[in-house]
């Protein structure tokens, strides 16, 4: 299904696109087609559940060191993420989720330490190699970043436009099929400020699926939707990584959601991977951080205070100087 | 003392970071094969900073020209010599005022829209969510307004000078009294098409660069938060001004032989 030269990120037959575009638009509406049909496709086309014999792994972090001025936010973080799984990376907020997501996109540059995408070293390699190896890559953004001066339908077909020759008939044909996917076909005329924040999430979502990259990357998709939408993102999410086969990438702080659809979950803190796993596996994880991380204590070792120095002396404190007052 | 050294050494080297970011960026831009499939994306930009600027810049160019001739007929009448108003409010704009007043304008107009949009789409992450899908925001934002400036702002400026000799015709010719064919036979006369127009469209090419180059970097190296986008948009306004003022006794000093 996948050729090589995708692989490589060499710019594909538009035809071969094509017919792969609307193969998948096709999987989409695979529930309907399954209770019209009670077939066992499902079976045949699911990646298996999370596997230790594989060895292709698509995403590779080595040892990275990341700072952001003094603040350390990654000290030695090693990961690898296995192609066709759904790997969650999860944390307290603040740990570097989303920096993460960047450092494996090539925004940001490691201070030291190797990120490997798809093979390559992606700070090894020139800025066209970079973006040519971007297009086997969709990210959807916390804040769904659309572009705000494009209606929906013009921004879900933007990838499409600049990437393939494909004909308009068809671009029209195939955005219609991703935005009824996320539920918003309806609103293609619209414009990203005329939708709720879900809404505008849901269309970032088509947006990002636009090209069928081989690796998905979710910043928090979960956070502010409400129930009804989160459903359907979690579905979505799972569905297209298997019917696809693409990788997919979940950072995010839902435990329940995530563990619902990951195959394998990294838990950050402090700038560590702090336990790893299987969703069960993690949930039988004796550690306290862990185990703080997952029922949502609020008191235990991942501190829920910034460090500040002891608060009784700070609100006793003789001569605090707040700003240009200070208190005699 | 030693704090005040370290302080400049600081800024000397933020200022050259900054350059040096700058510099790239134009690069990044406008240096690397350009690509045919943007020409609509550049004749939109031309129209959002060129045909949209049209207004103010007609307008100015007009009280311009007609304040330009009731001051020249003022002193000119003195010495009998009104005949020469056409000449003299024609050299001064064509050569002078249209070039950089249109550049003031630009910048006003133009260029904060330009940073206060490059800078918004960083904040909210359109630039980084195009980069993600392999499109260089370089190409795709940045290069074709870089490009709109440079062939909109020689456009203004042939305009602003025209309207400015039509508004000095009015008021001199029509108004004041001064012989229409002397008004415009001197202007004929003495105005050479090489040696003045050519220059003051020289000028305004590199006008138009530098503002609209100082306005995109401006937005791209935004910090992206409000008060960041507001810094940025005065930043260009006063710094593409005070650009186009000292380029401008520059340009005059190498190109008019003095």
């Amino acid at each position: 299904m996948v050729s090589a030269d995708y692989l490589q990120g060499k710019r594909m037959n538009s035809g071969v696109m094509a017919g792969m575009m609307i193969a998948f638009g096709l999987f989409l509406l695979k529930p309907c087609i399954n209770s019209m049909s009670d077939n066992t496709m499902s079976e045949d086309t699911a990646t298996d559940v999370y596997d230790d014999t594989v060895t292709d792994d698509v995403v590779v972090l080595e040892d990275v060191v990341y700072r952001r001025g003094k603040k350390t936010i990654f000290n030695g973080v090693s990961l690898t993420i296995p192609r066709g799984k759904t790997v969650a990376m999860m944390g307290p907020s603040g740990t570097g989720k989303t920096t993460l997501l960047r450092l494996i996109g090539g925004q940001l540059t490691p201070d030291s330490g190797r990120v490997i995408v798809n093979g390559q070293d992606i700070n090894a390699i020139t800025r066209d190699e970079l973006f040519e190896l971007r297009r086997d890559m969709g990210m959807l953004f916390q804040s769904g970043a659309l572009f705000t001066d494009l209606s929906v339908f013009e921004n879900v077909a933007f990838p499409m436009r600049v990437h393939t020759d494909l004909s308009e008939d068809f671009i029209r044909d195939l955005v219609l099929i991703k935005l009824q996917s996320v539920g918003l076909r309806g609103a293609s005329s619209l414009f990203p400020s005329e939708l709720s924040g879900g809404m505008q999430r849901r269309v970032a979502l088509a947006r990002a699926m636009a090209l069928d990259p081989q690796i998905l990357m979710y910043d928090e998709p979960f956070s502010g939707l409400d129930p009804i939408a989160m459903g359907v993102i979690v579905q979505l999410i799972r569905r297209v990584a298997d019917v696809y086969g693409s990788t997919s990438i979940v950072v995010s702080h839902d435990i329940q959601e995530t563990a619902s659809i990951a195959d394998y979950i990294y838990v950050l803190s402090d700038g560590r991977v702090i336990g790893e796993g299987k969703p069960d596996d993690l949930r039988q994880n004796t550690s306290p951080r862990i185990q703080q991380f997952i029922k949502g204590d609020s008191d235990g070792p991942v501190p829920f205070h910034y460090p500040a120095p002891d608060y009784s002396e700070e609100l006793l404190a003789e001569n605090l100087k707040l700003g240009w007052f200070s208190f005699e | 003392m030693l704090g005040r050294l370290r302080n400049l050494g600081h800024y000397s080297l933020d200022l050259f970071a900054t350059l040096g970011r700058a510099g790239r960026l134009w690069w990044l831009a406008i240096f690397r094969r350009p690509s045919l499939g943007n020409v609509s994306l550049v004749v939109n930009q031309i129209y959002r900073l060129g045909v949209l600027s049209l207004v103010i810049t007609v307008m100015s160019g007009f009280s311009i020209g007609a304040v330009l001739a009731l001051q020249g007929y003022n002193q000119l009448v003195k010495y009998g010599s009104e005949s020469a108003l056409g000449l003299g409010v024609a050299l001064v704009l064509v050569m002078e005022i249209g070039p950089v007043v249109s550049a003031l304008l630009f910048a006003g107009r133009a260029g904060s829209a330009v940073t206060a949009e490059i800078g918004l789409m960083k904040t909210t992450e359109q630039l980084a969510s195009m980069e993600m899908m392999g499109v260089d925001p370089l190409r795709r934002i940045v290069a074709p307004r870089l490009w709109a400036g440079f062939f909109a702002l020689p456009i203004l400026a042939l305009m602003f000078s025209v309207v400015g000799i039509w508004g000095a015709a009015v008021i001199g010719v029509e108004w004041l009294g001064v012989h229409e064919g002397a008004f415009w036979s001197t202007m004929q006369e003495g105005v050479d098409f090489v040696h003045h127009v050519m220059k003051g469209v020289i000028k305004s090419v590199v006008f138009g660069l530098v503002v609209t180059w100082i306005a995109v970097f401006q937005g791209y190296d935004a910090v992206p938060t409000s008060e960041g986008i507001a810094a940025a948009t005065t930043r260009t306004v006063v710094f593409s001004s005070v650009a186009v003022l000292v380029l401008d006794f520059f340009l005059t000093l190498t190109m008019f032989n003095f």
